[in-house]
């Protein structure tokens, strides 16, 4: 046969998540994409047009809104989701707090992160939603190197990492009883370097703090944190004025920076080919112990 | 690693790996993410921490790829885990399944989707049974290539002899198989002879090393592009949208073949004909559809089509058929119910169907059939004779994996219990 009948990784990568996505219209009544402002669920927005064209995306974007952002994230936000002409629902910790679902976390560790699970949880069931589109891949950690693409939750929101269904070839099974829902992993197979590919070779516009600038931050356990507000410091803790960007894009008391200089997506690439740590190394929530990732997506966390 | 702009060309490789027990499987695959500099530093330094935990003096690059709690705590893998590096070349996929008792359903799963297996065995034991049934699920599953690498090396000297003789007793075995192509690479998964870097201590040996094997097989014509298949999957009706109020886009992924612009197409079940009007990837309007893009299909013709449906040519035709003769591979702890009702997804359609009749067992230690027993239990092989509630437009799943493969659902608990191979 013939070589030009052949695509490239990343358009191979692109049209598997586009399936995927058309699955989960065709299989769900009620589906939901999980935004969080980070690249990955940038790139779900960006394909979840793309597999829809000329139609609307049949299902509406979901921010659970930690309270705790970047300014420039909810500005984005804002500007991607009129971008890609999608419909916005935000589910707000803040609320669930005040509503004494959950209790914020004290100390110098305190962070938000493990409150979005409740307030997820909730807005799934206000809202009836019975499958969660996520940005999560495969190459992320280890406890998800076995995750399917269609993740089957109990009525309490719960993995069963024993109980998965096998899934071969192209076939997705999305049945479920009343109260039960989906988490759907259209990124399975990407890295984060085919994250960054796809991104350049599709010119998809990001957000600011992705690259290179000046900002304030403290050095905590090794890592670089952006100082705001909402961190609580301890006595002997500097504030600091760093050139950085961020390589995820999460609740601010969590999510490190990173000294860089990289202004252009190829930079970013270029530094991702050379870096030698993960990017979840710089989350400070999956350190707390070695299998801190597979104890919270048990409960329910994304 | 990726050189400036090189992944503007790469292609994707997806490659299942199996051996027993113990012959080197996850060192090798620790050895190629690591030679390929695909392992972080701080997965690097975990695993150091877990070596020195363990009492090992050596990093063991075994543990980069141990996966959930709970098996790292019974020290071993139950389930199909999927690992991932690139080189300037190619990306790769590794679907890595475990050697124990679970190994069929797993090695089917992880062997669905594949360009290539990779099988495993220990140069002092060369091929024994387990070498037997991996073969025997690769052909099966109809993985277009296979490399049997002869692992440790190290430890019967790097012997040129051993080497060819396992080689010989393999090309005998496998020659009763269906496997288009088959190579062997001798390594050393420890101290990584042959397997990113040629090997000093095998002179002996001209082939090419591992990597480079993975990174050259010509997989572009593994896909079928002869038979022209699209399962239609979701249909899109933008209506309001300016510029597309009559459009209708029957969207889906390319199973196999050739679609064009301006073609006669034929509509399955209805029969009716008509032409493609345009074809869309995605946003943009393109000449053709091959495997495994994803499009949206625009007809001449106002039909009726939904999911399920499927769009092919009117001189190639797959078998429309209610009555299913396949190799049956069982997941579920439940074993099968002859005579029970299951629901069925094949492509895009759901069907409902019964067991009418289980023809033979494979017996996957002896690759004989076994027409005595005949209760069908988690992880068994099985020819059997499905009867379903409407038509299925069928391919041989030796020419076509996509429209020749289904799977069984269970109606009370909605489980994944079965995935077939259509004859
Ligand atoms: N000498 C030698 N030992 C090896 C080689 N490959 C693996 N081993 C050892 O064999 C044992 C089993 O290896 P492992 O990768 O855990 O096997 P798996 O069960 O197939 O995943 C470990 O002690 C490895 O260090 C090799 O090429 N040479």
């Amino acid at each position: 046969m013939m070589d030009k009948y052949y695509i490239t990784h990343l358009r191979e990568l692109e049209s598997e998540a586009v399936y995927i996505l058309r699955e989960v219209a065709a299989q769900f009544e009620n589906p939901a994409l999980l935004f969080s402002g980070g690249k990955d669920s940038i790139v779900l927005g960006w394909l979840s047009r793309k597999a829809f064209f000329p139609s609307k995306i049949p299902y509406p974007l979901m921010h659970v809104d930690t309270g705790h952002n970047f300014d420039e994230t909810i500005e984005y936000r804002d500007e991607f989701v009129k971008t890609i002409n999608a419909r916005l629902i935000v589910a707000s910790v803040q609320e669930s707090i005040d509503k004494g679902r959950v209790a914020e976390e004290h100390g110098k560790h305190a962070s938000r992160n493990a409150l979005q699970t409740t307030t997820l949880l909730d807005a799934l069931e206000e809202h009836k939603f019975d499958c969660a589109i996520g940005g999560a891949r495969r190459d992320e950690e280890k406890a998800r190197a076995k995750e399917r693409f269609f993740s089957h939750r109990d009525e309490f929101g719960q993995w069963d990492p024993k109980n998965q269904r096998p899934e071969l070839w192209n076939i997705f099974n999305g049945k479920k009883n009343m109260g039960e829902h989906f988490r759907v992993f259209p990124l399975s197979n990407w890295t984060e370097m085919d994250v960054w590919q796809y991104i350049a070779i599709e010119n998809i516009p990001i957000p600011s703090i992705y690259f290179s600038h000046k900002r304030k931050v403290i050095e905590r356990d090794g890592l670089l944190l952006a100082f705001s507000p909402y961190l609580n410091l301890d006595e002997d803790e500097q504030i600091e004025e760093r050139i950085v960007r961020c390589r995820t894009v999460g609740d601010m008391t969590c999510t490190g920076v990173w000294e860089s200089k990289a202004e252009s997506i190829e930079d970013i690439i270029q530094e991702v080919a050379a870096t030698r740590v993960t990017e979840r190394g710089g989350r400070v929530d999956d350190k707390r112990s070695e299998t801190a990732m597979e104890d919270r997506k048990v409960k329910g966390y994304f | 690693m990726t050189t400036k702009n090189s992944y503007l060309d790469m292609e994707l490789l997806r490659f299942t790996t199996a051996g027993s027990v113990d012959d080197g499987k996850s060192t090798l695959i620790g050895r190629l993410l690591f030679d390929s500099k695909s392992i972080f530093e701080d997965q690097l330094d975990a695993v150091k921490k877990s070596s020195e935990k363990k009492g090992l003096v050596d990093v063991d690059l075994a543990l980069l790829t141990d996966g959930l709690k709970s098996e790292r705590e019974q020290g071993i893998t139950i389930d199909v885990a999927y690992r991932y590096f690139a080189t300037p070349k190619r990306k790769f996929i590794i679907a890595d399944t475990p050697g124990h008792i679970q190994y069929t359903r797993n090695m089917v799963t992880g062997a669905s989707t594949a360009n290539l297996a990779l099988i495993l065995v220990d140069a002092r034991q060369g091929v024994i049974e387990q070498t037997k049934r991996h073969s025997y699920i690769a052909s099966l599953l109809k993985i277009p290539h296979l490399v049997l690498c002869v692992n440790k090396m190290d430890l019967v000297d790097y012997s040129e002899e051993v080497y060819e003789q396992i080689v010989a007793d393999f090309k005998g075995f496998v020659a009763k198989m269906d496997i288009k192509d088959v190579r062997y690479v001798p390594i050393s998964a420890l101290n990584g002879d042959n397997v990113v870097t040629r090997s000093k201590n095998m002179d002996w040996y001209n082939g090419s090393t591992l990597l480079h094997l993975l990174e050259n097989i010509y997989i572009a014509s593994d896909y079928n592009h002869l038979d022209p298949r699209l399962p239609v999957q979701y249909v899109l009706r933008p209506q309001k949208i300016e510029g597309f109020h009559d459009y209708r886009g029957f969207s889906g992924r390319i199973g196999s073949g050739i679609f064009r612009v301006g073609e006669d197409v034929t509509i399955l079940p209805s029969g009716f004909s008509s032409k493609i009007k345009s074809i869309y990837a995605y946003d943009k309007l393109v000449e053709e559809a091959f495997p495994p893009m994803s499009v949206a299909i625009e007809l001449e013709d106002d039909l009726d089509i939904g999911r399920g449906d499927m769009i092919v040519k009117p001189n190639n035709q797959p078998q429309v058929t209610q009555d299913i003769d396949c190799m049956l591979c069982w997941f579920s702890d439940r074993p099968m119910q002859l005579g029970g009702k299951y629901a069925l997804r094949h492509s895009t359609a759901e069907v409902r169907t019964m067991v009418k009749e289980v023809v033979y067992k494979m017996d996957i230690n002896n690759l004989v059939r076994d027409e005595d027993d005949r209760d069908v239990k988690m992880n068994d092989i099985c020819r059997v004779k499905l009867r379903t509630t409407k038509p299925l437009f069928i391919d041989d799943y030796k020419k076509n994996r996509f429209t020749g493969s289904l799977v069984l659902i269970d109606e009370a608990t909605n489980n994944t219990v079965a995935a077939g191979m259509i004859h």
